[in-house]
C-alpha cells in the first residue's frame, strides 16, 4: 500500500534554530493521523511543510505520491484543508462561500446544485444557507470550514486544531462528521491538544516535541509502551505519613508533581486497598491514558 | 517574469477576479455614486471656477483639459486603493489569500487576479469619467475609445505598484508613506491640473520618469482628437511599470506568505 504522507529527514531551521529537526512520517491510506504535541513543538511547521507552504530546509517529502513542494498545485486539486482560523469569507454567505471555493478548483456549481446540498447537510447548515459568515457561531463556522474543504472530494483532509475553542456540543458533532469522513475512505491528518480527541478519533498518533517525533503508535500502543496499566492520584495531608511508612510496595513508578503523588501501577485494587488503610488520604484510581504518555514523553513544565 | 507569464495565460486568476468581482457587486451602489459623483462635483468646480480664470489650456477649455487630466489620475487612485487597502485585508485581516493557497491556485495566479480586479475597477472609473466629460462637452471624436485600453493598463501598473507596498506593510498606516511620497507628488507633477512647460526643466525630467505622466500624455490628446505622439515611448514606460511592480510584488508576496 502506497502512503498517503512519506516524510524522511524533514527539517525546517528560522534563523538557525531548527524548529522542525528531522522528522520521519508515514501515513496510511484511510487512517486518521494525529499530530501532538506542546506549543512551539513544530506542528504547524509539518503541517504547513506537507500542504506545500512552508518549503524545507532538508529532507525528502512526498504527499499523495506527488514531491512536496514541487508538485503542490499538483496535489492540492486532492487536498482539503481546514484551518484553526477557519478563514472563511466574511463578504459571503454560506452558500457562497462553499460556490467561491470551488471556483478555485476551477468548479463550477450552481446555487441548487446537488454537491452544495450535500455539503449543507455535512456542515448541517441546510437552515443556514443565505445567512453572512458573522451570523454563524463558533462551531457553524467550523463545519462551514470542513464542508468548503470537501468541494474538491479530497482523498486527504488536512486539520488544525479541527476543535479548539468550541463547546463539548459542538466538538461532539465535529467527532461525528469526521467519522463519517474516515468512513467514506479518506484520509486525516489533524493537529490536536485534545488528549481525549486524539484518543477518541486516531488511529496512530505522533508525539512531537522541539521539532522531533518522540514516538509514533496507536493509542493503546503508546500508552503500553509508556505507562503502566493504571494511575493512582493521591494528595492529601496524610499524604507525607504514607510515604514515611514505606507502604509503597504496589507503586511500580511515582512522580510527585506539588502536592499530588502520581503512582503508576498494575495492581491498582491492591493499591486502592492500601491507601483505605491510611487517613487523610485522597485518591483518584484511573486507567492510563493519552494524557499520562504525553506528559511523560514532553515534560510537565509549561511551555509559554 | 516567465512565471507569471505561464500563470497569466493558465487563466486561473480569473477565479480570484471573479470572487472579488462578485464581493464588489454587493455594494456597488455607494460605489458607484462615489465614482460619478466625486469626478463630476471636482470636474463643475475646478473647470468652471478655475476655468473662468484660466482661459484656454494648450488650445482647449480649462475643463477639457481637466477632464482628461481626471480620467487618469481616477484610474491611479481606483487601482492603488484597490491595491492597497483592498488587498491588505485580504492578505492579512481575512486570509482569503491563505486560503487560495490551500487549493490549486498559487501567488502568481492571486497577484494577476488582483491587479486585474483593481484595473477592471481602474477602468470603469474611466469609463465614468468619460461619460461625466462627454456631456460637459470635453470629448471629441471616435478616437476617445482608445482611452480604455489605456486606462485598464494604467491600472494595471499601479495595481502593481500599490501590491509591492502591500506586499512588505505591517499595517495599515504604512499605506500614508506610499500615498504622501508617491502618489500625491505624481498627482501634483504629472500634468493632471496644469501643463509641465511651464515648470523647471528638473521637475519637467522627473516627471517623464513617472507612468502617470506618460498615461495623461495618451489619453488627454485622444480624448480631445488631437494627434497622439511618442505611443511607442508612453505605453512602453508604463508596461514597464506593469512588468517590473508585478514581478516584485510576486517575489515580496511568495516571500511574506511561504515562510
Amino acid at each position: 500500500m502506497q502512503p498517503i504522507v512519506s516524510a524522511r529527514g524533514l527539517t525546517k531551521c528560522y534563523d538557525g534554530q531548527a524548529v522542525v529537526d528531522g522528522v520521519a512520517l508515514e501515513v496510511l491510506p484511510g487512517e486518521c493521523f494525529g499530530l501532538l504535541g506542546p506549543n512551539g513543538a513544530g506542528k504547524t511547521t509539518t503541517l504547513r511543510m506537507l500542504l506545500g507552504m512552508t518549503p524545507p530546509d532538508g529532507g525528502e517529502l512526498q504527499v499523495l505520491g506527488y514531491a512536496i513542494p514541487e508538485q503542490g498545485r499538483v496535489m492540492r486539486r486532492q487536498l482539503g484543508v481546514v484551518a484553526q482560523q477557519d478563514n472563511l469569507d466574511p463578504d459571503f454567505t454560506v452558500v457562497e462561500n462553499l460556490r467561491t471555493y470551488a471556483s478555485y478548483f476551477g468548479i463550477k456549481l450552481g446555487e441548487h446544485h446537488p454537491l452544495i446540498r450535500k455539503l449543507l447537510a455535512i456542515a448541517s447548515l441546510e437552515h443556514k444557507a443565505g445567512a453572512r459568515i458573522e451570523e454563524l457561531s463558533g462551531g457553524m463556522k467550523r463545519r462551514l470550514a470542513i464542508a468548503r474543504a470537501l468541494v474538491n472530494d479530497p482523498q486527504l483532509v488536512i486539520l488544525d486544531e479541527p476543535t479548539t475553542g468550541l463547546d463539548p456540543q459542538a466538538r461532539q458533532i465535529i467527532w461525528q462528521r469526521l467519522r463519517a469522513l474516515l468512513n467514506e475512505g479518506r484520509t486525516l491528518i489533524l493537529t490536536t491538544h485534545y488528549m481525549d480527541e486524539a484518543q477518541r478519533l486516531c488511529d496512530r498518533l505522533a508525539i512531537m516535541d522541539h521539532g522531533a517525533i518522540l514516538d509514533v503508535g496507536s493509542p493503546t500502543e503508546l500508552i503500553e509502551r509508556h505507562i503502566e496499566s493504571h494511575v493512582v492520584e493521591v494528595h492529601g495531608p496524610g499524604l507525607q505519613r504514607w510515604l514515611d511508612a514505606g507502604d509503597g510496595r504496589w507503586v511500580l513508578r511515582s512522580e510527585r508533581v506539588g502536592e499530588t503523588l502520581f503512582c503508576y501501577t498494575d495492581h491498582e485494587r491492591e493499591l486502592v486497598e492500601a491507601l483505605c488503610e491510611h487517613q487523610g488520604l485522597h485518591y483518584l484510581s484511573r486507567p492510563a491514558d493519552l494524557e499520562d504518555v504525553f506528559l511523560k514523553l514532553t515534560g510537565r513544565e509549561l511551555r509559554e | 517574469m516567465r512565471t507569471l507569464l505561464r500563470a497569466l495565460l493558465a487563466r486561473r486568476w480569473a477565479a480570484v477576479w471573479r470572487r472579488n468581482a462578485r464581493v464588489w457587486r454587493r455594494l456597488a451602489g455607494p460605489a458607484l455614486l462615489g465614482n460619478i459623483g466625486e469626478p463630476l462635483l471636482y470636474l463643475l468646480a475646478l473647470g468652471y471656477g478655475l476655468g473662468s480664470f484660466v482661459g484656454e489650456v494648450e488650445g482647449m477649455d480649462y475643463i477639457t483639459f481637466l477632464a482628461s487630466g481626471f480620467v487618469c489620475a481616477s484610474v491611479m487612485n481606483t487601482a492603488s486603493f484597490e491595491g492597497v487597502y483592498s488587498a491588505y485585508t485580504r492578505m492579512a485581516v481575512q486570509e482569503t489569500w491563505t486560503a487560495m493557497l490551500y487549493t490549486p491556485l498559487d501567488v502568481h495566479d492571486i497577484l494577476l487576479g488582483e491587479a486585474f480586479w483593481a484595473a477592471s475597477k481602474s477602468l470603469l472609473s474611466a469609463v465614468f469619467i468619460l461619460v461625466v466629460a462627454y456631456f460637459l462637452d470635453a470629448v471629441h471624436g471616435w478616437q476617445v475609445v482608445w482611452v480604455l485600453p489605456v486606462a485598464l493598463l494604467t491600472g494595471v501598473a499601479f495595481a502593481g505598484m500599490a501590491l509591492v507596498m502591500t506586499a512588505i506593510s505591517r499595517s495599515y498606516d504604512f499605506f500614508l508613506y506610499y500615498f504622501t511620497l508617491l502618489l500625491t507628488p505624481m498627482l501634483l507633477f504629472s500634468g493632471v491640473f496644469f501643463p509641465l512647460d511651464g515648470m523647471p526643466e528638473a521637475v519637467q525630467q522627473a516627471a517623464a520618469l513617472l507612468p502617470l505622466t506618460h498615461a495623461i500624455e495618451l489619453v488627454r490628446p485622444l480624448m480631445t482628437g488631437q494627434p497622439v505622439t511618442g505611443i511607442a515611448l508612453h505605453l512602453g514606460v508604463i508596461l514597464l511599470y506593469c512588468m517590473a511592480g508585478l514581478t516584485l510584488a510576486g517575489h515580496l508576496i511568495q516571500r511574506r506568505l511561504f515562510r
